[in-house]
């Protein structure tokens, strides 16, 4: 063939982790801490509930807009966690993985040259999904001193009179920050004031290690210009069932539901039947997960203090986010270099945003045996640099 | 810290102090005095192990026997359920609802031994009316711990 393939997909560059993932699968007997996933299996009454919906023959496609009873539950959780009223008709989509929900919510509100800020560190797919909406990504770095919070300052730098959105990545990966309700009403008042969206990606909202996660969308006039997305990977164990979903106004859904349709149908059946039980009855089975990250969280910042790694303490999400800059080697050296001398793989921070350079993202998604291992290889490393 | 402090130890018994108060972000004296207190309040009844006997050489036989038991008076079944749980071979004994009074575990290393517990201290006992007996063929699950192996990380090694 002579013709030529999409030059604005050519331009999108691959994922840093890539390049890094290329690195470790050559390698054996690596210790990983560098997986965005729950090392918890789905809980059982979950898979149960596909199984049941499996058996019973239940294999059709559901509405575009995914089955009724979901989206009820739907409804229901962010009633009772946020307050906030949605309407199951029309206020709700369910889609594959809160990722899905990412880029037709972006296609839904961008027209050509408008700006979406996208605040860095932050999960990959922001940036090219901006682009591939033909939208223009306006990326603020987060700063450390902030302990990598968005700050209204960070927002006025950043607004122009093309912004059309912005996207609010927390709890945060890759660092593991959180907004408190005092820290999205500082900004709310801009947003309001600027007349511009917001997609808040809260897909980590029931991993968060001091009081209960606040949603944006909670405060005074901003339901009305947010795109709340969420979903059952992390909460629930359960990435592989790809189901996740957004709320927000129904003119917007009405939209987003029109890409959904043509371009995926409906997200998967079994899943959502399973994501039902999951909504229904596992509140406790959330917890008991909740409760294992928080002790791994402190174990591990307890180990980072005692080999002298300086690390902010994030409240969120299952990542910590040390900062190696006083060895003296970027993020990608560095963890190149523990991967080869000590086997243990985590992901440099600049694979999230250049504001990520001079950081380390390491999952806590681990067994506690498993976190020691690494941690004992990280502390001789660490030492042999000091 | 009490709950969270008695799941981790219901699952860990040999965890050490230290490791204890970082997990729970405590201070090594509070977790101390935090499980004095539980042993005092004898919440916390033992440290023991989960063993699974079957990988021994040992050879132990476990069975479930049903008892069907006539309360007394004043003393309801706390009185026979002291005489039953006495005897050193019985490891456990619950009052149950339902069909029968008390669920009585027995470990022993034989059917015969377990058999002629059943017949010659148990059924002889004056208020006991009936009793069943069952055993145990292979151990799934004890203790919340599934006994056989646990399946290996099939996740990809690195993801966004």
């Amino acid at each position: 063939m002579t013709k030529e393939l999409s030059q604005k997909v050519i331009d999108i560059k691959p994922s840093g982790i890539r390049k890094f993932f290329d690195l470790v699968s050559e390698m054996r007997d690596v210790i990983s801490l560098g997986v965005g996933e729950p090392d918890f299996d789905t809980p059982w009454h979950i898979r149960d509930e596909g199984i049941y919906a499996l058996e019973k023959g239940k294999t059709f496609y559901t509405s575009n807009s995914g089955l009724k009873e979901l989206r009820q539950e739907i409804v229901n959780y962010i009633k009772r966690t946020q307050n906030i009223e949605y309407n199951p008709q029309n206020e709700v989509i369910v889609t594959v993985g809160g990722s899905e929900a990412i880029d037709i919510g972006l296609r839904a509100l961008c027209n050509d040259g408008d700006e979406v800020i996208i605040p860095q560190p932050s999960y990959v797919s922001y940036e090219p999904c901006t682009i591939l909406a033909n939208a223009k990504p306006h990326i603020i770095n987060l700063k450390p001193e902030n302990d990598f919070r968005l700050t209204p300052k960070d927002i006025i730098n950043a607004i122009t009179d093309k912004t059309k959105l912005l996207i609010l990545p927390y709890p945060n990966n890759p660092t593991g920050a959180i907004m408190s309700k005092k820290d999205l009403e500082a900004i709310a008042q801009i947003i309001i004031e600027k007349d511009i969206y917001v997609m808040s990606d809260e897909i980590y909202s029931e991993l968060t290690y001091s009081g209960k996660h606040v949603s944006i969308a909670s405060i005074d006039g901003m339901k009305e210009r947010t795109i709340l997305i969420n979903g059952f990977s992390k909460s629930y164990a359960m990435t592989g069932w790809r189901l996740g979903y957004a709320l927000a106004p129904k003119e917007i859904i009405k939209q987003m539901t029109k890409i959904h349709q043509f371009a995926i149908m409906c997200a998967p059946t079994t899943s959502q039947y399973a994501a039902v039980e999951a909504l229904k009855n596992c509140d406790s089975e959330i917890e008991k997960m909740r409760t294992a990250y928080n002790q791994r969280r402190r174990y591990l910042l307890n180990a980072f203090k005692e080999m002298g790694l300086e690390c902010f303490e994030p409240y969120g999400a299952f990542y910590v986010f040390p900062c190696i800059k006083k060895f003296g080697m970027t993020s990608e050296e560095f963890a190149q270099k523990l991967l080869e001398e000590e086997k243990v793989a985590a992901i440099p921070g600049n694979a999230f945003g250049e504001s990520g350079e001079g950081y380390l993202r390491i999952s806590y998604a681990y067994s506690l045996e498993n976190l020691k291992k690494a941690m004992e290889r990280l502390k001789r490393f660490v030492s042999k640099l000091a | 810290m009490r709950d969270e402090l008695l799941s981790i130890i219901e699952k860990n018994s040999r965890i050490g102090l230290n490791e204890l108060a970082v997990l729970l972000g405590e201070t090594e004296q509070r977790v101390l005095q935090e499980l004095e207190k539980l042993e005092k309040e004898e919440i916390i009844c033992g440290y023991h192990t989960l063993i699974n006997w079957e990988k021994t050489s040992i050879e132990k036989v476990t069975a479930l026997i049903e008892v069907r038991v006539t309360p007394q008076r004043g003393q309801g079944f706390d009185k026979i359920a002291e005489r039953i749980y006495n005897y050193p071979e019985v490891h456990a004994v619950y009052l149950i609802s339902g069909g029968y009074d008390l669920l009585v575990i027995l470990e022993e290393k034989s059917l015969r031994e377990i058999s002629n517990f059943v017949s010659d201290k148990l059924s002889t006992l004056d208020s006991v009316l009936s009793t069943a007996t069952h055993f145990i063929l292979k151990k799934y699950k004890d203790q919340g711990t599934v006994l056989s192996k646990q399946h290996e990380d099939e996740r990809e090694i690195i993801t966004p």
